[in-house]
């Protein structure tokens, strides 16, 4: 057991899956000499060299488009967007073939490629390098979309993700690259996409996130579990979409509240549809409104507000109490 | 049969100054005094300010800023080629140029402390603001030269500027399409520093320069030294020339260098080596220009430090005045989502501004 950041923790997943399969590929800008410029693709050029660690042109729609050829070639290619911000220019590939070319071909092409990125706020950058717009990609028909939370998950989320045969966005939340270290086994140990997890089971309140978020969830819960005795069932979403709607319904169905913590700007994103779930499956057992905190509906605000316009732990305090007093 | 040929191609290089100062006098630009001065003036600005935002970065005092160092040439001498009514649109690496268009050192520095507040104050209100998604500001620049054009305005023209990174996306390959069907009078201007981040110009392209990519789209291309001031003023002044004549479309490859980092967040001793470094040196815009204005009696030492004292000053009085403003209103980000915000905006701003005062209360 070592303990690692979540950088370290990818960065060996990778190492190990490109030593394990020769079908895997990375390509993306910078990834190569470099490693990445979060370096999560450190050494992998040195060891595999350019033919499998490609330094691609500037041209994101193209390292899609790319990509799903390899794919349907028989490699299983894991391209990175240097920022999620520069990603929109892959959203016609994704959309419009990646997405489809199962259906499309009867299931005669599929696309086994993993797009990683890291995504979200919170680090002080430029504009464009701040936003969580999973919902960008959850909203996409035949996409998973997975976002790790730990240095512990990402590794295994990654390892499903590069072994899962259909395309799957890995958002990664860049708050959270070097931010803690973990104890990451070398065991085979397995998470499978689309699986929820409890963090903490409990019986008074059902708490979800995923990504940065969760960290500060859980300091927030620490915190309200000291100060009133709670007994909160926390939740992490692990996959986006498609979601396990049946770990959250049968949490609320138990607990009768619920709170989500939403990086992403409020309106329209995975906290709506959980309500939404909530909605059509677990009513009827509700003891009060379901609550969000999340980002407000403007672009995302340059780092010298950003705070104020993220979830906070205090925000997520603020709405488990409330939510446990209705 | 034999094979005819039924078209060729060649591409240009042109310098007019070079790297000891000797100039071309057959092709040398018609630039007045004043002209010369301002150049001279703004590049040696640029380079000032550029230097000291790095040192403010360094000291945690600013964000992640790019670094325009080496590139002065190419950005200022391109935009003194147009005129105030004519559109300036760019990336993020165009600093000097962003000044002469009526920027101010004080807003770049609210901007890069992560502050909306300076994102835009252009006495020019030709300016786009900077753009930092690769190449999406080629497609504008098309749409505001034909815009304009379309409204009776019979002599503006667009400038546009992006690096050599760019021409591998696809708006790039699009909007110098575009702007050839349009014959829009639009000028694309590549400052081809010689890396994306990492990623060296010739993993960016088979091509052997950026300049024949006008070939494939029907326009004049043509490669100059990206370092030499009348190269790169001359070049886009008969661009311009040529766009106001209703002849189209340009595309210009000032060859220059990145001398600093991508951004302070970069780290260029990964990827390339100080020799190179230390032979682009050589090549130093600013210095080339300086003797150039000395041979033509316009510089001397005394006025090189007089000119160097005045702008220190003028920027220790700006970053004085930068540092003493606090009163940043929280809400300002919801200001210009929309004309109309309509309810839930409105509610969100509500919702905003009470959870900051309980916050404030808690405290």
């Amino acid at each position: 057991m070592t303990k690692i950041n979540m950088v370290q923790s990818l960065n060996r997943t990778l190492h190990q899956i490109m030593e394990s399969d020769e079908k895997v590929l990375i390509m993306g800008e910078d990834v190569g000499l470099n490693g990445g410029v979060f370096r999560v693709t450190e050494g992998l050029f040195e060891k595999y060299g350019r033919k499998r660690v490609i330094d691609s042109p500037i041209a994101e729609s193209s390292i899609l488009g790319v990509a799903i050829g390899m794919a349907i070639s028989g490699l299983k290619p894991v391209v990175e967007m240097q920022f999620s911000g520069f990603s929109y220019l892959m959203m016609h590939q994704l959309e419009g073939n990646a997405s489809r070319m199962r259906t499309r071909s009867r299931g005669q092409f599929t696309v086994p490629l993993v797009v990683r990125m890291p995504y979200g706020g919170g680090i002080r950058a430029l504009e464009h390098h701040s936003e969580s717009k999973e919902v960008y990609f959850a909203h996409t028909a035949g996409v998973k979309v997975v976002i790790p939370s730990s240095p512990s998950n990402a590794g295994l989320l990654l390892k499903a993700a590069i072994n899962d045969p259909d395309p799957v966005i890995f958002m990664e939340p860049k708050r959270s690259y070097r931010s803690f270290k973990e104890n990451v086994s070398d065991d085979n140990e397995k998470i499978t996409l689309g699986s929820a997890q409890i963090l903490k089971r409990g019986d008074d309140i059902t708490i979800i996130s995923w990504g940065a978020m969760m960290r500060d969830t859980l300091k927030a819960v620490q915190d309200l579990e000291e100060e009133t005795g709670f007994n909160p069932e926390v939740i992490d979403l692990l996959t986006i979409s498609p979601m396990d709607t049946r770990t959250i319904v049968e949490s609320v169905k138990k607990t009768g509240r619920c709170v989500i913590i939403q990086e992403a700007q409020k309106s329209f994103g995975p906290a709506s549809e959980i309500i939404a779930l909530i909605n059509d499956q677990a009513l009827m057992y509700l003891e009060a409104t379901v609550k969000r905190v999340t980002m407000y509906d403007v672009p995302f605000p340059l780092f010298g507000r950003e705070l104020l316009y993220m979830p906070s732990i205090e925000k997520i305090k603020r709405a488990v109490l409330e939510t446990l007093n209705e | 049969m034999p094979l005819n040929i039924i078209e060729k191609f060649s591409i240009s290089y042109m310098q007019i100054l070079d790297e000891k100062g000797n100039v071309d006098p057959e092709l040398e630009p018609d630039l007045s005094r004043d002209d010369l001065l301002k150049l001279y003036h703004y590049m040696t600005l640029s380079r000032m300010v550029d230097s000291r935002m790095l040192n403010l970065q360094r000291q945690g005092r600013l964000g992640t800023l790019p670094a325009c160092t080496g590139q002065e040439a190419s950005f200022c001498a391109s935009v003194l080629a147009i005129k105030n009514t004519d559109w300036f649109a760019g990336s993020y690496r165009e600093l000097g140029g962003r000044l002469m268009r009526g920027d101010s050192l004080l807003n770049l520095l609210y901007l890069y402390n992560g502050f909306e507040e300076g994102s835009y104050n252009y006495e020019n209100n030709r300016t786009l603001p900077i753009s930092i998604i690769l190449a999406s500001q080629l497609p504008h620049a098309v749409g505001l030269a034909y815009g304009s054009r379309l409204q009776g305005e019979k002599d503006t023209v667009a400038l546009v500027l992006f690096g050599d990174g760019s021409t591998s996306e696809g708006d790039f390959h699009e909007a110098l399409n575009f702007a050839g069907v349009l014959n829009a009078p639009v000028v694309f201007l590549c400052q081809n520093n010689q890396y994306a981040i990492s990623t060296p110009r010739k993993l960016q392209t088979k091509s052997a320069t950026i300049a024949q990519k006008a070939i494939a789209y029907g326009i004049p291309g043509i490669q100059v030294d990206g370092n030499d001031v009348l190269a790169v003023y001359k070049s886009v002044k008969d661009a311009v020339t040529r766009a106001r004549n209703n002849e189209g479309p340009s595309l210009i490859e000032a060859f220059t260098y990145r001398m600093l980092m991508h951004t302070t967040a970069d780290d260029p001793t990964r990827y390339r080596d100080d020799q190179e470094v230390e032979r682009w040196k050589e090549k130093d815009p600013l210095k080339r220009f300086k003797i150039f204005l000395t041979n033509k009696k316009l510089w001397d030492d005394k006025k090189q430090l007089d000119l160097e004292n005045e702008l220190k000053q003028t920027i220790d009085e700006t970053v004085k005045q930068f540092e003493s403003k606090n009163d940043f209103k929280p809400d300002a980000p919801f200001d210009y989502v929309f004309e109309h915000p309509g309810s839930t905006l409105e509610e969100q701003r509500m919702d905003f501004l009470e959870n900051l005062k309980k916050e404030t209360e808690n405290d």
